[in-house]
């Protein structure tokens, strides 16, 4: 069994009084390629905050690399690629090398600066996503899908060891995603990065992910995504409308 | 023409301000304005009246020398911390901060005014900007400010930069982002409190803003947008001052029109350019 870099335990989160997480139990092992998927309002987006520690679980325990989320100072290691990515100011007057350095701002620490390693370090995530002849255009003039993959540089520039992304694909035309998955497997095939993805598209995730979570204030599916795509339709409604106990998993 | 601004202390001592404020104010604009803080600047400006205002309120009844401009400063950092303030408590609505901090400032003049029994020509010249009205001591004070402010901006460049493009991204990754913002605030308020003697409490934000517009539109990154912001900023005080000293026009009403104009022309080369292109395409 693989060692998981994320593990959830018993978590449950309420805004006000609306329970949006209950009793959650989750783990993400290292090397997992996971697709998250689920309703709107099911979730997704709290269990997001919560792994990145932007809210604190009402109840359970959250571990991330092997420690308390609450000491977890290593922040560099979850990178981040949200889905305000695809709403953000558009006419910002920024280069794609000056949003992607935004990335190591907080890694290199106050009162220093940027020096030589750090703008290769730059250049090399700007290559990584295929950016490189536009590595000092304006952000705003570049395509959406373009736009996407400086924001998967700006996660890479620390090189994380989990990536997080929220939807990412919302907006982008079929050759872009075909192109973002195509960069994705990429990054899990030659540089290890564990990826979670959280999307609508379920039809594209099966086919990329190697675990598939389904997430609707439970946890309604939890394994590999052959077995989730020979769930019949009667299945899932059932997993959308009825809760179910929590479904253990094995790897 | 320049001559002149050599030849006499006071309209040197101006210069030299003018010279630091047009570094300083478009410095801080580029941050105001991609984050659309613009108002915040027309609201400082308008608290530090308020302190201008108690301060030469003081010498008056008190019939000492009291210099305004640090009244006006100490009045401008605290409306900023207390915009932050109102800026937390109307989360979903916090553009509300600008016009309470704006009208506390003008009824807090009004009042000052009033309880002083009205002042003289200075206080015109507040509004307005002057090119005589800097002595060697506010000289001196703007020039420690000039130099603190780009000191500061130099060490949290990167901090500030990662906060405007991304707040969220920014706190994610483990920036105080709060501590920073608030730092930025402070800097703005010291620079509109600076900026003051030269292009006046209703014109200040101007200077902030319009060279950044206009090197918005030119420039490529926000790097180059900064330098050609304060380029522009330079040429607008330079002009300025010199066309309102010969024509006997206070400064700020010259230096927000030289600016105007750098604004008109970027506009034009951005739209020239673009049908070339198209015309080429």
């Amino acid at each position: 069994m693989k060692e998981s870099i994320v593990s959830m335990k018993n978590i449950s989160y309420a805004y006000e009084r609306k329970v949006v997480l209950d009793h959650i139990n989750f783990e993400i092992p290292r090397g997992s390629f996971m697709g998250l998927v689920g309703p709107n309002g099911g979730g997704k987006t709290t269990l997001i905050k919560l792994l990145l520690g932007l809210i604190k679980p009402d109840g359970g325990s959250i571990e991330v690399f092997n420690k308390p989320i609450e000491t977890f100072k290593e922040r560099e290691k979850i990178g981040f690629v949200s889905q305000k990515a695809n709403s953000f100011n558009r006419g910002f007057p920024a280069t794609v090398f000056e949003v992607i350095s935004t990335g190591l701002t907080a890694k290199i620490g106050y009162f220093k600066f940027f020096n030589k390693k750090h703008k290769e370090k730059i250049l090399e995530a700007i290559d990584q996503v295929g950016m490189l002849d536009y590595a000092y255009e304006n952000i705003g003039n570049l395509s959406g899908g373009q736009q996407q993959r400086v924001f998967i540089a700006r996660a890479l520039v620390n090189d994380p060891e989990l990536l997080i992304l929220d939807e990412p694909t919302v907006g982008v035309d079929y050759e872009n995603v075909k192109r973002f998955y195509e960069l994705l497997h990429q990054l899990h095939d030659n540089r290890d990065i564990t990826l979670l993805l959280v999307t609508h598209d379920t039809g594209a995730i099966t086919e990329h992910a190697t675990d598939i979570v389904c997430l609707n204030k439970t946890l309604h599916f939890h394994g590999k995504p052959e077995d989730y795509s020979s769930l019949s339709e009667k299945d899932l409604s059932q997993f959308y409308g009825h809760p179910v106990n929590i479904v253990t998993h094995n790897h | 023409m320049v001559a002149d601004f050599f030849q006499f202390d006071f309209l040197r001592y101006t210069f030299l301000t003018g010279l630091l404020i047009g570094i300083i104010a478009p410095l801080l604009g580029t941050f105001i304005v991609v984050r659309r803080l613009s108002l915040i600047a027309d609201a400082l400006s308008h608290v530090t009246l308020g302190g201008i205002a108690f301060g030469l309120m003081i010498e008056k009844l008190l019939l000492i020398t009291f210099p305004p401009l640090y009244s006006g400063m100490i009045f401008s950092v605290f409306g900023s911390v207390l915009i932050e303030k109102l800026r937390s408590i109307y989360k979903a609505y916090q553009e509300i901060a600008i016009p309470i901090i704006l009208s506390g400032g003008v009824g807090l003049s009004v009042i000052f005014i009033a309880i002083a029994d009205g002042f003289n020509t200075d206080l015109f010249n507040y509004l307005f900007g002057s090119v005589s009205a800097v002595s060697q001591n506010d000289f001196f004070m703007i020039l420690s400010i000039s130099i603190f402010v780009i000191l500061v901006v130099a060490l949290f460049y990167k901090e500030l930069f990662t906060l405007s493009f991304d707040e969220e991204h920014a706190t994610i990754s483990g920036i105080h982002s709060k501590r920073i913002h608030l730092l930025f605030i402070i800097l703005t308020a010291l620079v509109i409190a600076a900026s003051i003697r030269i292009v006046g409490v209703l014109l200040v934000s101007a200077l902030m803003t319009l060279p950044v517009a206009a090197a918005m539109r030119l420039a490529k990154g926000f790097k180059q947008m900064m330098g050609l912001s304060i380029l522009f900023g330079e040429i607008a005080v330079i002009a300025g001052l010199i066309t309102g000293y010969y024509l006997n026009i206070p400064p700020g009403g010259t230096i927000v029109m030289v600016a105007i104009i750098i604004l008109l022309i970027s506009i034009g080369i951005k739209q020239f350019n673009f049908r070339k292109k198209v015309r080429e395409a």
